[in-house]
């Protein structure tokens, strides 16, 4: 059942099967964000309390939702890499972890923007800002790990390691901030039987979300190729690959 | 079981006979809450409202010290690797070293807790509080440690990742403890956090030494 995986711990498989999906990923992704964001901060209706400020939603919500999914994503491969010592996963690791971190950046940024007219102040130590800035200081600990082994393999094992603890760490972090202080407003599209947004706001935040998903896929892609050719620099298939890409772009 | 104890009475013997550096983290600890009334002014009700949090702060700091040296020697002189070698438990093995660093190098600082409360003029319900969370605290940040001191045993950079991996995985206990401390002070009881900080090192006995032998084997390599 479980068959199809298996040439993928390959990194081979794994370079040519990112390069197939890459444009998957990147053209719905790119007209995804260009509907969704006209229609979110151009057209759709004001919010009746918060103005046209509201319309940060439109970049800060998919960013902050990515900036965690791709988190566990990273957890996730990690788990998958230690127990089956696959090491396209560790590799995927690498890759995603700076696309994590500008999510994160992201949504920590706009929320900024946002909190400067609503709240009165850039920055408040409310329990979600600090869970996400918390958030931002493990990416960048996995990134700082992985960059400082010279031998990638005993890297990627190190970030796996380190990103499993960080994640059964996450919940009590985002729990122990959350009872320690909290300012920031409750959901608001998580409540699906009713949600508290009107469907006008709703639609284009639903194709951000999606369209920033994407973006982050076709950006793990082309960074996990890049990780792969930077590693198998020596093999015979990567060189194979490189001549003749440079051949062809001559 | 045999090689707990062989492990933890090999450390204990080795920590006596190279005593010129235990005590250094504590006396760090001590200096940093010392340098804090002179930075922020010494009226005693400031320095009791923030003393715990600073107790805290550099309790974590210095163990992030502390923590370095692990297995920094052992694996310098490769009995990390003939430890690895071993028949017995890895884990086991990993457990008695952090067991003997914790009380070699953070116990000092539970005894020293005393004078640091005295500093910041702490009453006596907090420094109650604060004993308390040490003692159920300061465990869990060596096993929480150990799987990060682990895994860059082997890189000659090790000092500021350390910290940069650690913190903020230190976070929540910073959080529970703090808050005990000041429930303490406001009268309330504060077993509930105590009991979160007791339950997330039950938790850390359980799977810590698991992660921390296999860190040892990355850096093995």
């Amino acid at each position: 059942m479980w068959k199809w995986l298996h040439p993928y711990a390959k990194t081979e498989e794994t370079y040519a099967l990112c390069g197939r999906l890459y444009p998957w990923f990147l053209w719905p992704a790119i007209a995804l964000l260009a509907v969704g964001t006209v229609w979110g901060l151009a057209f759709a209706p004001a919010d009746y309390q918060q103005g046209d400020s509201f319309r940060i939603i439109y970049i800060h919500v998919p960013g902050a939702m990515l900036s965690m999914g791709l988190y566990a994503g990273m957890a996730i491969l990690g788990f998958i890499g230690l127990v089956w010592q696959i090491r396209t996963c560790y590799m995927g690791i690498a890759a995603i972890a700076p696309v994590g971190a500008m999510m994160t950046f992201i949504a920590l940024f706009t929320g900024a923007v946002w909190g400067k007219p609503m709240w009165g102040t850039w920055w408040v130590w409310d329990a979600r800002l600090t869970s996400e800035l918390i958030l931002l200081f493990l990416y960048l600990g996995v990134i700082a790990l992985y960059g400082a082994f010279d031998d990638k393999i005993q890297a990627g094992k190190a970030v796996a390691v380190m990103s499993l603890v960080g994640v059964i760490n996450l919940p009590i972090i985002h729990y122990s901030v959350y009872w320690w202080n909290t300012l920031h407003q409750g959901a608001t599209i998580s409540k699906f039987d009713n949600p508290s947004i009107s469907s006008d706001m709703l639609w284009p935040l639903l194709l951000n979300i999606l369209g920033f998903g994407l973006v982050a896929g076709a950006l793990a892609c082309r960074r996990l190729q890049n990780e792969i050719l930077t590693r198998e620099m020596r093999r015979p298939w990567a060189q194979t690959l490189l001549l003749s890409n440079e051949t062809g772009a001559k | 079981m045999t090689v707990f104890w062989s492990v933890f009475r090999r450390d204990w013997l080795l920590a006596f006979r190279q005593n010129a550096e235990f005590l250094q983290p504590v006396l760090f600890c001590l200096l940093v809450v010392t340098m804090f009334p002179l930075g922020i002014g010494p009226s005693p009700a400031t320095l009791q409202k923030v003393g715990p949090g600073i107790i805290w702060v550099a309790a974590l700091l210095s163990s992030l010290l502390a923590l370095e040296k692990l297995f920094k020697q052992d694996f310098l002189d490769g009995s990390l690797e003939q430890l690895v070698l071993t028949p017995g438990s890895l884990p086991m093995l990993a457990l008695a070293k952090v067991l003997v660093h914790w009380l070699v190098s953070t116990l000092p600082l539970l005894i020293l807790s005393p004078v640091l409360a005295l500093f910041l003029n702490l009453t006596w319900d907090m420094y109650w509080a604060l004993l308390c969370t040490l003692v159920l605290g300061t465990p869990l940040m060596s096993l929480i440690g150990a799987i990060a001191v682990a895994l860059t045993a082997g890189l000659n950079k090790g000092g500021t990742l350390l910290g940069l991996l650690l913190l903020p995985v230190y976070i929540p206990l910073l959080i529970f403890a703090t808050s005990a401390v000041e429930s303490a002070s406001l009268g309330i009881p504060f077993t509930g956090q105590l009991a979160i900080i007791g339950a997330m090192l039950l938790f850390a006995i359980a799977l810590t030494p698991y992660a921390v032998a296999y860190a040892i084997k990355v850096s093995q390599n």
